[in-house]
């Protein structure tokens, strides 16, 4: 049955749709009859709106409406939460009130016939406020920690509190100790492709071409909003130009572009301007942190205190798991974990890729590797002895855990052998050389997801799932579990993602797909060999007539006895007999048994060398290697790709990446592409991802862990560590600027 | 954006004709267009000059003559400039990214608009698109602005690379109006914010910029741009040097020195040009002199990182002159 195309490092199947332009994203749907909407932002951060007039631009040449909370249809915005969702605290409703809540909230949307005279429309539109100074710095007096409810339920996969031993105790008499502060901060997800939403109602049915990671979720989500039955909605997004998270929460402008089509009784595209994306699409929350560790002379840990506080909206508690990793990563008697929120006048925060582990691991891994120089230990040796027989928060073995090999893996590509230990002992010419390394980890997730597959005559296999790819490559990755478990070659699977009308998948984030949608798949596949083994054994011209279905065996796609060489009906012939496709719809999820006996995470060991200049500053990642433990790699090539992404966005997480609001007005004053740094060709250098062999029974069928987050997880705060190797300087802020190590 | 007439000019008399009318020029438009879509720009009348005779590069005598239209990665990538002016090929190369530099020409980026974040934001003050609104930057976030030239009306940075170079090299410009033609120099091109920041240069209502003409000096092989920022490519200066020595045996007989990302236009380096003639050139010749960039500076909280950062940029472009580009 096995064709071996699980693990073969094959291109991307949608490589040629997505190189030659013919995959189609959102904002590619155009509909017949199609006119353009255009948000108003609010330009102050607090307060309310108190006049807007809009009769001088509703005479405008093309103008079809102006929609402002004054005239907007008051929704229904029926209760509907899914867990990507905050569980305390209620969604933004759009244009139903006077209320300006934070800096570039929606407050009017001006429709028009063609995208020019709507956004000159909307810029001509006067709207007076009545302003508030807004809080946006968590820094800033007043601003009281809170404990995030959610967090202290029973379940929660967020700890509000953790403890165990007495922490506090053990630091104070410890040998050796550090406490030390961090503050990353806030970043914007700015992938490629702007959000983007194309609305379409017939009667009470609404379709909507709209960039999201969760279409289901999207559909149930528009649903509740307006008040109209789930089936009544279809979400269609076959492609997404990167997302890193910012597509998992259906925002304000798919509402208002439902809103304005029903309106104005025509189909309505809305796509977001790249300003418009520092607002209402979520953010990674600036997080300020506190790590205390004690430690032995040898480096043992006796005592770690991890507390931090993520920003979050008024209105919403967005919750991350920002002190998890610091519970299971290291062996300490002595631990306690604290969380909490500062809300402030912001939008919404919300799952940033590697979300709370990429800060977190980053605060406790810089903490490490003070402690390493504290003590004069090599900060791999430190990691080593300080190595875990189990998960002591959970008090449970891994299903499997490689960091050790992750390190002998990494250390032996990096050459750390070759690192001096000394700050600021390695030079090339007159550039200050550093070489840092740090422990990434995420947890292995799985969601309940559904699959459908369909035989059919010319022996090819439909796949269908509610899928998404927002570049991992889950249309290669599902085409090869379904080629595998089907016994046919690539070119016979049909897979087919993101509509909301397949059978549902969970949200495309968390580094779950593959092990949800996968096993979704593989069910899906067995099913539908049972259901054709059934109609092979009643056809009496089939070598396998009359064998019990069980007794069935497929091999390269055709039916036989088990144990007997010769060769039965195929796929296609079978559907062929049947007159109709054999069709099959299977589901999967996590034996809870399972997760009750294991703590599942993917780890890696992540190392980075920065070449500092000591006149002028500048910081260079030279090169980086990675080695994660990842369970079993469905495709090499797509997983490599998929770390490099990740290792660059860490770079930006270190020396680039942050929204700067104006504490005024809460604006972000960055909010452009030059302006916003993010990594470009000439920051990457060589980047190495490899992967240890790691077989992991317990933690799905197919024994893979997820791979997306934990490509970010680590990469920040190896650079920091790098940079302080180079330079003896700690900087404990994220982005790492020239400014912070100038006078070095 | 506005709506606007476009008309396309064939010889430089119809476009100066159609600029002394108010037309704007445009040439690659990566500045304009760029604002005339956050309708910071908005001029009512566009005349294209891309089908103008302006894109030449050439070398006559020992002056080296950019074409106002000649796009920044074709002057980068001409041997005569490699040859004759590394400089300048440094500092075109150290600007934008390709794609804009394949647009954007020579004339436009020099006369580029600043990059401050509130010139661009219309619900924000800034005395450059409305005199007397007030500047935001001031008493907002002002990282990236200038420590030198500022007055209390505008801070924002002159954003150009090339325009460093050009004055550290003392080139000439010539330009063609509807009184005819004059040259001067590059430096004068600029204007001081003071009260009037919505002013940014010298050129006359109609005037047309033709070329850039850059006179070889004995400095010119010695001559290096160095930018600072915290990417690698595409971001503005946060501090940037120009720096040429032209030496006899181990003495510093002259010093051409400007500065980017500190000034309110590029910023030549008089003090330290002069405290370094006669001199060897040593680190601590060169740090002794580089401390005088910074007598007149006027750092805001944000941007006093400046302070240091450009006495250290001009050291090390000074020490980079001596090696080779």
């Amino acid at each position: 049955m096995t064709t071996g195309v699980i693990g073969k490092p094959l291109p991307r199947v949608d490589g040629r749709a997505k190189v030659s332009g013919s995959a189609r994203y959102a904002a590619d749907f155009n509909q017949p009859g199609q006119v353009y909407a255009v948000i108003v932002s609010a330009t102050v951060g607090l307060g309310r709106v108190t006049d807007i007039d809009s009769t001088a631009i509703e005479v405008m040449p093309g103008i079809i409406a102006v929609i402002t909370h004054r005239n907007a249809p008051r929704l229904a915005y029926d209760e509907h939460k899914s867990y990507i969702d905050p569980a305390v605290g209620e969604r933004l409703h759009v244009l139903q009130d006077d209320r300006v809540r934070f800096y570039g909230q929606p407050v009017a949307i001006v429709v028009a016939d063609t995208l020019d005279r709507a956004e000159r429309a909307a810029a001509a539109l006067n709207i007076a406020y009545e302003a508030e100074r807004p809080i946006v710095d968590p820094l800033e007096r007043n601003v009281e920690p809170i404990v995030p409810e959610a967090a202290t339920r029973e379940g929660s996969w967020v700890h509000a509190d953790s403890s165990r031993g007495d922490p506090d105790g053990a630091l104070a008499s410890a040998p050796a100790k550090l406490d030390e502060a961090y503050d990353i901060a806030r970043e914007n997800h700015n992938p490629m492709e702007p959000h983007a939403t194309v609305a379409a109602w017939a009667g009470d049915r609404l379709t909507l071409w709209s960039k999201s990671q969760f279409v289901v979720n999207e559909q149930a989500e528009i649903a509740a909003i307006f008040g109209i039955p789930v089936a009544n909605v279809q979400v269609i997004c076959p492609f997404i130009g990167g997302a890193f998270g910012t597509s998992l929460r259906t925002w304000p402008h798919v509402t208002l572009a439902a809103m304005a089509a029903r309106q104005v009784g025509r189909a309505v595209k809305l796509v977001l301007t790249r300003k418009q994306m520092f607002f209402t699409t979520g953010h990674r929350p600036r997080t300020l942190q506190r790590v205390a560790l004690g430690a032995a002379p040898d480096g043992k840990l006796v005592s770690l205190i991890h507390e931090g506080s993520g920003e979050t909206s008024r209105y919403e508690e967005f919750i991350e798991a920002l002190t998890n990793a610091s519970g299971y990563m290291y062996s300490c008697p002595n631990v306690r974990t604290e969380y909490r929120l500062r809300p402030l006048d912001i939008g919404t925060p919300n799952h940033m890729r590697g979300p709370g582990e990429a800060s977190g691991i980053f605060a406790l891994e810089c903490a490490m590797d003070e402690l390493a120089y504290a003590l004069a230990i090599d900060p791999v040796e430190l990691r080593r002895r300080n190595e875990p027989a189990i998960d002591e928060a959970e008090n449970k073995p891994f299903s499997s855990r490689s960091l050790m090999k992750c390190y002998d893996v990494g250390s032996d590509r990096f050459g750390w052998a070759n690192r001096t230990y000394e700050p600021r002992s390695m030079r090339d010419g007159r550039l200050l050389i550093g070489m840092g390394v740090a422990s990434a980890s995420y947890p292995a997730y799985q969601a309940p997801a559904s699959a459908r597959v369909r035989l059919r005559a010319d022996g090819s296999a439909e796949v269908e799932v509610a899928a998404s790819d927002m570049g991992p490559g889950t249309y290669t990755s599902m085409t090869q579990v379904a080629a595998e478990m089907l016994g046919l070659t690539l070119e016979q699977v049909h897979f087919r993602l993101g509509r909301s009308d397949y059978p549902p998948a969970p949200s495309h984030g968390g580094s779950w797909t593959m092990a949800s949608v996968g096993s979704a798949i593989r069910a899906a596949c067995l099913a539908v060999k049972t259901e054709a083994a059934r109609r092979a054994v009643v056809d009496e011209r089939s070598p396998v007539f009359g064998v019990a279905h069980e007794e069935v065996e497929w091999v390269d796609g055709r039916a036989r006895r088990r144990g007997d060489a010769a060769p039965g009906p195929s796929y296609g012939e079978l559907v062929t007999i049947a007159g109709a496709p054999i069709e099959a719809e299977a589901s999967s999820g996590r034996d809870p048994e399972i997760a009750k006996r294991y703590s599942m995470h993917a780890f890696g060991a992540v190392f980075a060398e920065v070449a500092v200049d000591p006149d002028v500053g500048t910081i260079r990642v030279r090169r980086a290697v990675g080695a994660y433990g990842i369970g079993r790699v469905v495709n090499p090539r797509l997983a490599r790709s998929q770390c490099t992404g990740g290792m660059i966005g860490g770079i930006g997480m270190a020396l680039m990446e942050r929204t700067v609001l104006d504490p005024r007005d809460g604006r972000p004053v960055n909010a452009h592409m030059a302006d916003y740094l993010v990594p470009v060709n000439l920051d990457i250098p060589m980047l190495e991802a490899h992967f240890v062999e790691e077989v992991d029974p317990h933690v799905n069928p197919l024994g893979v862990k997820g791979l997306g987050e934990i490509a970010l997880v680590g990469m920040a705060p190896a650079i920091a560590n790098a940079v302080f190797h180079a330079t003896g300087k700690r900087v404990r802020t994220l982005p790492i600027r020239i400014e912070d190590v100038l006078s070095v | 954006m506005l709506p606007f007439v476009l008309e396309k000019a064939k010889t430089a008399e119809e476009a100066i004709a159609a600029a002394a009318a108010g037309a704007r020029f445009i040439a690659g438009g990566t500045t304009l267009v760029d604002l005339m879509r956050e309708e910071v720009e908005r001029p009512e009348r566009l005349v294209d000059i891309n089908a103008l005779p302006l894109a030449d590069i050439r070398v006559e005598g020992d002056v080296l003559v950019l074409g106002a239209l000649a796009r920044m990665s074709d002057v980068a990538a001409h041997p005569d400039v490699q040859r004759i002016q590394p400089l300048i090929a440094e500092s075109l190369i150290e600007g934008a990214s390709p794609q804009l530099r394949n647009m954007a020409t020579i004339g436009g980026n020099l006369l580029q608009r600043v990059r401050c974040p509130y010139f661009r934001m219309l619900d924000a003050p800034c005395n450059k698109h409305e005199p007397g609104s007030g500047c935001a930057a001031i008493d907002g976030l002002h990282a990236g602005h200038a420590i030198l030239g500022t007055s209390n009306h505008c801070i924002a940075t002159h954003p150009s690379d090339l325009a460093v170079a050009l004055v550290a090299l003392d080139a000439t410009m010539r330009v063609s109006g509807p009184q005819g033609e004059r040259s001067f120099a590059v430096d004068d091109l600029f204007r001081l914010p003071g009260d009037t920041p919505h002013l940014e240069h010298t050129l006359l209502p109609g005037e047309l910029i033709m070329e850039v003409r850059v006179p070889a000096g004995g400095s010119s092989r010695r001559a290096r741009y160095l930018k600072v920022r915290d990417r690698a490519s595409y971001e503005f200066a946060l501090v940037s040097v120009a720096a040429a020595l032209s030496m006899e045996g181990r003495v510093i007989r002259q010093a051409r020195l400007a500065a980017g990302g500190v000034g309110t236009r590029p910023w030549r380096l008089r003090p330290v040009e002069e405290a370094l003639i006669g001199k060897a050139p040593d680190r601590q010749v060169f740090e002794a002199a580089a401390q005088l960039a910074v007598r007149e500076a006027r750092p805001l909280p944000h941007n006093h990182y400046k302070l240091e950062l450009l006495p250290r940029t001009i050291v090390r472009a000074l020490e980079m002159t001596g090696e080779v580009a």
